[in-house]
């Protein structure tokens, strides 16, 4: 009790400084995943992207990132274990967030794909097993995140594989593609809309005091999809068929019109992403925070302060600003084969498993089912090149990274134990 | 800079367009045999040397091309269609530089006049033989929209009805054959025994670049055949 008396502002001060490093990496690096297939499929410019990454980032972690973030703060771990030594949480915190940061820094100079969500998922389950005691890790929470790591990257895939079917079937294959995708291109934007306005509306909004039923919740996503979809049309209106284009690729200007679609896309995605990868630095800095300024009781039922999803925002969003806009403009300029056709299908199906995903309070990895869902465009023979050999980095990049997380957030876990005790 | 960014490794650079590159470069080889042929006719050799070493400039550079496409194409790589069959169909593509190769490679070797009996048999033979590997050409230009298609729907028609025209092409390339192989008979006589053999060779040579263009689009019609 008397450490966290004696030391809570310092021990804050701490938290706060390495949530914001953590934040700052996945803004760095992280955002590039979600962003780069936007701006691969030349939709968006790079400005374009920053920009919607910034304000719908920011968006999605303070509309949609509370549930992921009560997860990692304090679904992970048995809170009754620890009741009479609070002072182990808040250190167990802080060096998972110092290990996740570190660890995520390391895998960026070696070039490794790595996940932020396992990192720190897997250095929080290492803290509480070896330096508190293997009871004290919710085992049954952790078997249904390691799961939803499985069934994520499917379930996208399984979404892309529809809808790239969807699109073949509407337009694409059709004999004047351009006529159908000015048809069926609203739709798919109100879809895109109706998603994210719902799950904000039925999950996210309890924090700021407005808490729907679900039919209300519905009919107001309806409203937003359909000004969403109305926005989409006037957009839609100013793209022309071009002979000349066309002549030489047919689907020219159809791609025009799956760009309009590509920005309300990467909005979504943007916003997914927010919603879930920012608790993986929020939620441990939220754990401290509840331990000291409830003076040393290790709180089941404290609310998410509001100032804490805003540092983890802008700390996305000062990686993002800093550093992430290099990676996004690598990424970009590597991708040639996605056009906004494709890239459309992958990207929403990964935004649609994530949001939904940070809807239930799982953090599953952005990244891992963007693959899932390009992978499934691509077995809708939608892609012209696919190297399968990356799954097995990314397979081995899983393994890794669960014990290197662990391992580093143990170490570090002993030192801050030795240092203040 | 590295990015630890698993995504961006996993599209790897699509080997569609590298052959469309390809079988441009092997028509643009087939198709220097129409000055080549004129100046055999005006028994202009200086020329004719000029035009044969440009056409096997060509066909080495439709080598390399290949070589480079056989390089994108590595294992475990995933394809909307068979490696397999995309390999095939550049062996294929490959065949009409290298007949064009031959052709220009032998008449000038031998320094081969054409008769002047059989001359315009043998310049609208030729034009018949490289409109049908024009027609190949024009249908690897949908090889990009049928990767967008998915490889089905309206595009497959599009592509389809082009291969149906390679068809109707070397049918007339090989009734052409016919007409010229008998105008060559008519003045064999009057011919040194091995220059009539060898112009039938360079008959049967340039019916042989009809028939390769007609493969690729034959092999074409295997990827769509889902």
């Amino acid at each position: 009790m008397t450490i966290i008396a004696e030391y809570g502002d310092i021990l804050v001060i701490m938290a706060c400084i390495f949530g914001f490093f953590m934040a700052w990496g996945v803004g760095a690096n992280d955002v590039a995943n979600a962003m780069g297939t936007s701006v691969g499929s030349k939709a968006l410019t790079l400005k374009q992207a920053i920009m919607i990454a910034i304000v719908f980032e920011f968006a999605g972690a303070y509309l949609a990132g509370g549930a992921v973030t009560a997860t990692i703060r304090k679904g992970i771990i048995d809170p009754a274990m620890l009741s009479g030594t609070p002072e182990l949480l808040v250190y167990g915190m802080l060096s998972a967030l110092l290990a996740a940061g570190i660890w995520l820094l390391v895998a960026t100079a070696f070039g490794w794909p790595v996940s932020t969500t396992h990192t720190i998922v897997g250095a929080i389950v290492g803290f509480a097993a070896v330096g508190v005691g293997v009871d004290a890790v919710n085992w049954g929470k952790v078997g249904k995140i390691v799961a939803s790591w499985v069934v994520s990257p499917v379930t996208a895939g399984l979404i892309a594989f529809f809808l790239f079917r969807s699109v073949q079937r509407l337009i694409l294959d059709t004999e004047e593609p351009f006529k159908n995708a000015k048809k069926y291109v609203p739709y798919y934007i109100f879809l895109v809309g109706f998603m994210i306005s719902m799950v904000t509306f039925t999950k996210g909004l309890k924090h700021i005091g407005l808490d729907l039923s679900f039919g209300t919740s519905a009919l107001i996503s309806t409203g937003v999809a359909a000004v969403t979809m109305l926005l989409g049309i006037t957009m839609l209106k100013k793209i022309k068929a071009n002979k000349e284009d066309d002549k030489e690729y047919h689907f020219a200007s159809v791609e025009k019109v799956f760009g309009v679609l590509m920005m309300f896309t990467a909005c979504a995605m943007a916003f997914a992403h927010g919603s879930n990868d920012v608790a993986n630095a929020v939620g441990p800095l939220a754990a401290v925070v509840g331990v000291v300024s409830s003076a040393g009781e290790v709180a089941q039922k404290t609310a998410m302060p509001v100032w804490i999803l805003l540092l983890g925002g802008g700390g996305i969003v000062a990686g993002l600003v800093m550093y992430g806009h290099k990676v996004i403009a690598t990424v970009g300029n590597n991708i040639t084969e996605l056009t906004p056709s494709r890239g459309f299908a992958a990207t929403l199906a990964a935004a649609t498993t994530v949001v939904f995903a940070s809807g239930t309070g799982l953090p599953i990895s952005t990244t891992h089912t963007l693959v899932g869902a390009v992978l499934g465009v691509g077995l809708a023979r939608g892609l012209s090149a696919l190297n399968l050999r990356v799954i097995g980095t990314i397979f081995a990049s899983w393994v890794v990274t669960l014990p290197a997380g662990a391992g580093l957030a143990i170490m570090f876990f002993f030192m801050l134990k030795g240092m203040f005790s | 800079m590295v990015t630890n960014n698993s995504i961006f490794q996993l599209f790897a650079s699509s080997p569609f367009k590298p052959m469309q590159e390809h079988i441009a470069k092997a028509h643009a080889c087939a198709i220097e045999l129409i000055p080549f042929f004129d100046a055999v006719m005006a028994n202009d050799w200086k020329e004719a040397e000029r035009l044969q070493q440009n056409i096997a400039r060509l066909e080495n550079e439709a080598d390399t091309l290949k070589k480079d496409v056989r390089q994108q194409l590595p294992r475990g790589l995933f394809l909307p269609v068979p490696r397999t069959d995309l390999l095939d169909l550049l062996r294929m593509q490959d065949k009409i530089a290298n007949r064009a190769k031959d052709i220009a490679g032998l008449m000038l070797g031998r320094q081969m006049s054409i008769p002047e009996a059989i001359q315009p048999i043998m310049k609208d033979y030729l034009a018949v033989s490289l409109k049908t590997s024009a027609q190949a050409l024009k249908a690897l230009n949908g090889l990009d929209e049928l990767v967008t298609s998915g490889f089905s729907g309206h595009e497959v028609d599009v592509v389809e009805q082009m291969i149906h025209e390679i068809d109707d092409l070397e049918h007339n390339a090989d009734e052409m054959e016919r007409q010229a192989r008998s105008a060559l008979f008519t003045v064999e006589k009057e011919l040194h025994p091995i220059d009539a053999m060898f112009m039938y060779q360079i008959i049967n040579l340039v019916g042989d670049l009809a028939d390769k263009a007609q493969q690729v689009g034959s092999r074409l019609q295997l990827l769509l055949a889902k």
